[in-house]
């Protein structure tokens, strides 16, 4: 902070002493190129503000005035809500030398007033600017990225050991809708990793589950229960409302099924999957990128597709693997960064390692190449062999966890 | 001759004995793949149908690039390059 005027000193006095300019008269210096500075406080400025306006809350100003106006003969409009604030301000750069800075009388409230345009960063409450002000405080973020989190909806397929780290981050992030797709419900043996759920909730239905641990960390977050099996009568229906699909499905016709819909929907897809101490993850956005037949055209047999029995899983891998999609769908809710279309992450935990590789798509894809088909809905998620899947019963055909 | 690091995916590890990487001879990949099975003939069903030819579940990274977008099988190699075998994996539990 910086001593103001005089407390003794009315801003009658200081106003007297300044120049003052109305709220048209900065409109036209603004069209022609003079830069305003905005003084009030942040929560003011995420409200509204001023286009192209420079904000620079009024405690700031003496520290950084120099870095934002070296020189002190430009001409430098200042304004706040009304124009006490910016008066003092401008009264205070007179001190330090500028020549010609003049405060906008009125401020804001005028300028509102006059029917004149402003930027309004509208969806974030004062709740939810304190919670989120680590994202806002990101430029990349920013509060327009914290309300397209906001106003995202996310599918998650399974509420597993992929889901559940990737729901609690997902729920922090604010991301305002999350779908869970799972049928099964909590077992102690899965609280080694899935960290949604606890002991006092084994037995419950595991969308139930993590919805209670959703809305206990965020009331922001709207949590949709999706306690049912994926087949492809269902299938459209339920994706077509959401922005972002993540696949943590731990079996071949479930992950076959989501691709085919989600390039027919044109929906991006975080996939990932875990094993042992490895871990794979890429994303899947149709036709920018390839899709999942494009990578694996055809799953392995039922001998080198161990996901049809309990395997051995490492907690912490499978929190990293999950977290890594988290990841991707905020910079894609957001639109920033650089998604894993088009590469494959492969992560080992016990060496420590991440292997890279490229992913393109195939022309001869039967699902998004260039020449392929259409396929009527009963033929999505199919392959040769299909119901050979973890000795073929129908039941077992497209469980997600 | 090149000798190049071949990454087994864990589905195959029980076919050469727990190891996760292990190295192999051959001026291409197809040789490397060959000197593997020969040293671990149980991962021949795994990674080649009968006529020889790469499973299609299997991919093959020859570095960062699948082998089906460069020469395939016939792809040389240096050495020190690194062959990355890659079943797709469902687990999500």
């Amino acid at each position: 902070m910086f001593d103001m005027a005089s407390p003794a000193e009315s801003i009658d006095e200081v106003k007297a002493r300044i120049e003052l300019v109305s709220v048209d008269e900065a409109r036209q210096e603004i069209e022609g190129g003079v830069r305003v500075l905005d003084v009030r406080e942040l929560n003011e400025w995420d409200e509204s503000h001023l286009e192209g306006a420079i904000h620079v809350p009024q405690g700031e100003v003496a520290g950084r005035i120099d870095e934002l106006a070296p020189d002190r003969t430009e001409r430098l409009l200042v304004h706040c809500r009304t124009d006490a604030r910016s008066a003092r301000i401008v009264d205070l750069l007179g001190e330090f030398g500028y020549e010609d800075a003049v405060a906008v009388e009125g401020g804001i409230v005028a300028w509102e007033g006059a029917g004149l345009p402003l930027v309004y960063a509208k969806g974030l409450t004062p709740e939810q600017r304190n919670r989120y002000s680590r994202h806002t405080l990101l430029a990349e973020v920013g509060v327009e990225g914290q309300v397209a989190l906001l106003n995202a909806k996310v599918l998650l397929l399974g509420a597993g050991g992929l889901g559940s780290p990737t729901a609690l981050y997902l729920a922090a992030a604010g991301v305002g809708t999350i779908g869970i797709v799972d049928d099964d419900v909590v077992d102690a043996s899965n609280l080694q990793r899935q960290v949604i759920h606890t002991t006092d909730r084994v037995g419950m239905p595991k969308t139930a589950s993590a919805k209670a641990a959703i809305e206990a960390l965020n009331p922001d977050v709207s949590v949709i229960e999706h306690n049912m099996r994926l087949d492809a009568s269902n299938i459209l229906e339920l994706i077509e409302p959401y922005d972002v699909i993540v696949d943590g499905a731990d079996n071949f016709p479930t992950r076959y099924l989501l691709n085919d819909a989600t390039v027919r929907l044109r929906k991006p897809v975080v996939s990932a999957s875990i094993l042992g101490f490895e871990g794979q993850i890429s994303t899947f956005i149709p036709y920018e990128g390839p899709c999942y037949r494009c990578l694996y055209p055809t799953p392995p047999p039922p001998e080198l597709a161990p996901s049809c029995g309990a395997n051995g899983v490492l907690g912490v891998m499978a929190g990293l693997m999950g977290l890594l999609q988290a990841n991707e769908v905020v910079k894609l809710a957001v639109g920033i960064g650089d998604t894993l279309s088009g590469r494959l992450l492969l992560y080992d935990s016990l060496g420590t390692t991440f292997t890279e590789l490229k992913v393109r798509r195939d022309p001869d894809c039967p699902i998004c190449g260039e020449d392929a088909p259409e396929i009527s809905v009963e033929e999505m998620g199919k392959f040769p062999d299909y119901e050979l899947f973890c000795g073929a019963p129908a039941r077992e055909a497209s469980p997600v966890a | 001759m090149p000798s190049a690091t071949v990454k087994i995916p864990p589905v195959l590890r029980t076919q050469t004995g727990g190891e996760a990487q292990v190295p192999a001879d051959g001026s291409t990949v197809g040789d490397v793949l060959g000197s593997l099975v020969e040293a671990h003939p149980d991962t021949r069903d795994q990674l080649f149908s009968e006529d020889g030819q790469l499973n299609r579940y299997v991919n093959v990274y020859l570095n960062d690039e699948d082998v089906r977008v460069l020469d395939g099988l016939e792809t040389a190699l240096d050495d020190g390059d690194t062959v990355v075998i890659l079943p797709a994996m469902a687990g999500g539990r």
